[in-house]
């Protein structure tokens, strides 16, 4: 299958300092793509160099074929910076407007500005626009064009959990067009996780490049039981679980996931000193935290 | 590629006018125009030009230090300060090409500029010929001044992109842009002017001093407007200095400087990263 993005061996130094080391990462058509990773682990860099906007110094970017920075790369090619800006002076309107002008052809404006739910501030200036609204400008921009690769970076800074909902439905719309979609993120919450692989970048090294369920496999991160006893039975619940009392009448207890249900139906079998369960599969952040400060290659080089 | 320069080219039109700049800009050239027609009336009747003809003397010197500084205000933030707001990077992304997103700019701004002039000199030029009179010559001189005045801003108006692609803020291209416009506009000619008297009327004064006055596109501006009119030579009393050249040579000098300028500017703007 042809793929949208390709990256090979791509490598970018800042003076003698290594910013990205050897990435290869591919994103297909209709494909989202998590690209996570701590404040300068070279997320934004990467991006850079996929738009053309910094040279590389080793390797290779193709954008459905076409080099970055190349006229037919720009075309293909959305993309929402982090906290997006624009002119203050002009108006949501007038701002799409121009971008549309310069990729040519026809495009529902204000079909575009309902769509992100600015329909009625279109013409407004957007110096008067709140930060959130900024950032729904910015995602009506990317779907401008029909592109055939939208980079988002941090998409989600700025917008109140509604709009996180909002988003999600335009990504997916954006993947269901047959755009590759590469969100780079330095958290993995939600928007995240609702992709379907996960490249994590540590210190411009690639240490991991998955699907969610597969990273947390291998991660073996446990599953947290929380059990709320009857009055009085905490303890004797603590002692034959082996968890711990957390309070006067909850225990925890921590168990991978292919023991869970072993776990569940010893816990059920315990009779009515169990009032409830709470069950809490690994965190995104736990998860995350797993790969981005895993040692790697440190020691090595 | 022309319908994205117009598209920026439009943009940044309604930008100035949005920012009442294009409607500032207009007003202090009316001003300074109609205040120097009044104070330099005087001497009319004693030269025997009519009132028009001494309006475009003056006005020659007001545009002189009043087109680049107006041009420069308007191009200094113009890349560095889209830079400083964050926009460079996501318009970078689009399909405009540098050079397109340069010359769109430059299209709306020598436009304003070209508004400004027309209207401000325009208005001080009909009040001088209706108080006191005006001929075909005076008429064509007030033409070709508003004309070279428009060229002389974009001039500056590109040499402030070259500026504003080199700073690494919209303030330091600010005061960039404040040192180039006492360079060319002051400096330079007090420079000349010390040389000439150092040298007493040697070699440098008649042959190199010339040459040397007319690259710089603020003199050559001047250059043209008082070799072009026989009339605006005699009330300026400038024409010395014009008549050692060729006709041809002012002409060139300023309408090869925003040629050069853009040139510039093009390189200076490609070598940047947002």
């Amino acid at each position: 299958m042809d793929k949208t993005l390709i990256i090979r061996a791509a490598s970018k130094f800042r003076g003698k300092v290594r910013v990205l080391n050897d990435i290869d990462l591919c994103v297909a058509p209709g494909e989202r793509v998590a690209l996570l990773g701590h404040n300068g682990a070279g997320k934004s860099t990467l991006m850079k160099m996929i738009l053309g906007l910094t040279p590389l110094s080793g390797g290779e970017i193709t954008i459905d074929a076409a080099a970055p920075g190349s006229g037919a790369a720009r075309r293909d090619t959305a993309f929402l910076p982090e906290s997006v800006n624009f002119h203050p002076t002009l108006t949501g309107r007038e701002q799409l407007t121009l971008f549309a002008r310069l990729i040519g052809g026809r495009a529902d404006i204000e079909g575009l500005l309902d769509r992100v739910g600015l329909g009625e501030a279109m013409d407004n200036r957007i110096s008067t626009y709140s930060k959130g609204m900024r950032q729904r400008l910015g995602l009506a921009q990317v779907l401008l064009g029909r592109p055939k690769l939208a980079l988002l970076d941090e998409p989600t800074s700025g917008l109140d959990p509604l709009s996180r909902q909002d988003l999600y439905a335009i990504i997916d719309e954006l993947a269901a067009q047959g755009t590759a979609v590469l969100i780079a993120s330095h958290a993995l919450t939600e928007v995240e996780a609702q992709t379907d692989r996960i490249a994590i970048l540590r210190k411009g090294v690639k240490v991991a490049d998955d699907t969610l369920p597969n990273l947390s496999r291998i991660a073996g991160l446990p599953t947290r039981l929380r059990i709320l006893a009857r009055d009085g039975q905490a303890g004797r619940i603590a002692d034959e679980t082996g968890g711990t009392r957390i309070n006067g009448a909850s225990v925890e207890l921590y168990c991978d996931a292919s023991e869970k249900m072993q776990e569940l139906r010893r816990i059920a079998a315990m009779g009515d000193t169990v009032v409830d369960i709470e069950m809490t599969p690994p965190r995104l952040e736990d998860l995350y935290r797993y790969y981005a400060a895993k040692e790697f290659g440190e020691g090595q080089a | 590629m022309i319908a994205r320069v117009f598209a920026i080219a439009r943009a940044e039109m309604l930008i100035l006018r949005r920012n009442w700049w294009l409607v500032m800009a207009t007003g202090i050239m009316v001003l300074f125009a109609l205040a120097l027609t009044f104070a330099g009336s005087a001497p009319s009747g004693a030269l025997g030009v009519d009132m028009l003809t001494v309006s475009v003397s003056s006005m020659t010197t007001l545009a002189v230090y009043l087109a680049p500084l107006l041009a420069l205000m308007m191009s200094f933030d113009t890349i560095a300060g889209e830079r400083d707001r964050g926009t460079l990077a996501l318009l970078l992304t689009y399909p405009a090409g540098r050079g397109e997103i340069l010359l769109g700019k430059l299209a709306a701004h020598v436009a304003a500029l070209g508004i400004a002039t027309t209207i401000g000199l325009g208005t001080a030029g009909v009040v001088a010929a209706l108080s006191g009179g005006a001929g075909v010559e005076s008429v064509t001189a007030l033409a070709r001044l508003i004309v070279t005045a428009t060229v002389l801003g974009a001039v500056f108006l590109v040499l402030g992109y070259v500026l504003s692609a080199l700073a690494k803020s919209p303030a330091a291209a600010a005061g960039l842009a404040a040192g180039l416009w006492l360079v060319f506009v002051v400096l330079f000619d007090l420079g000349l002017l010390g040389a000439v008297v150092m040298d007493d009327g040697g070699v440098f004064t008649r042959v190199v001093f010339p040459w040397v006055m007319v690259a710089n596109p603020a003199d050559a501006f001047r250059v043209w407007n008082i070799a072009a009119s026989d009339g605006v030579a005699m009330v300026s009393g400038l024409g010395g200095a014009a008549q050692m050249l060729p006709y041809w040579a002012a002409p060139v000098s300023l309408l090869l400087w925003p040629v050069l300028g853009f040139g510039m500017a093009r390189v200076a703007f490609a070598r940047l990263e947002p």
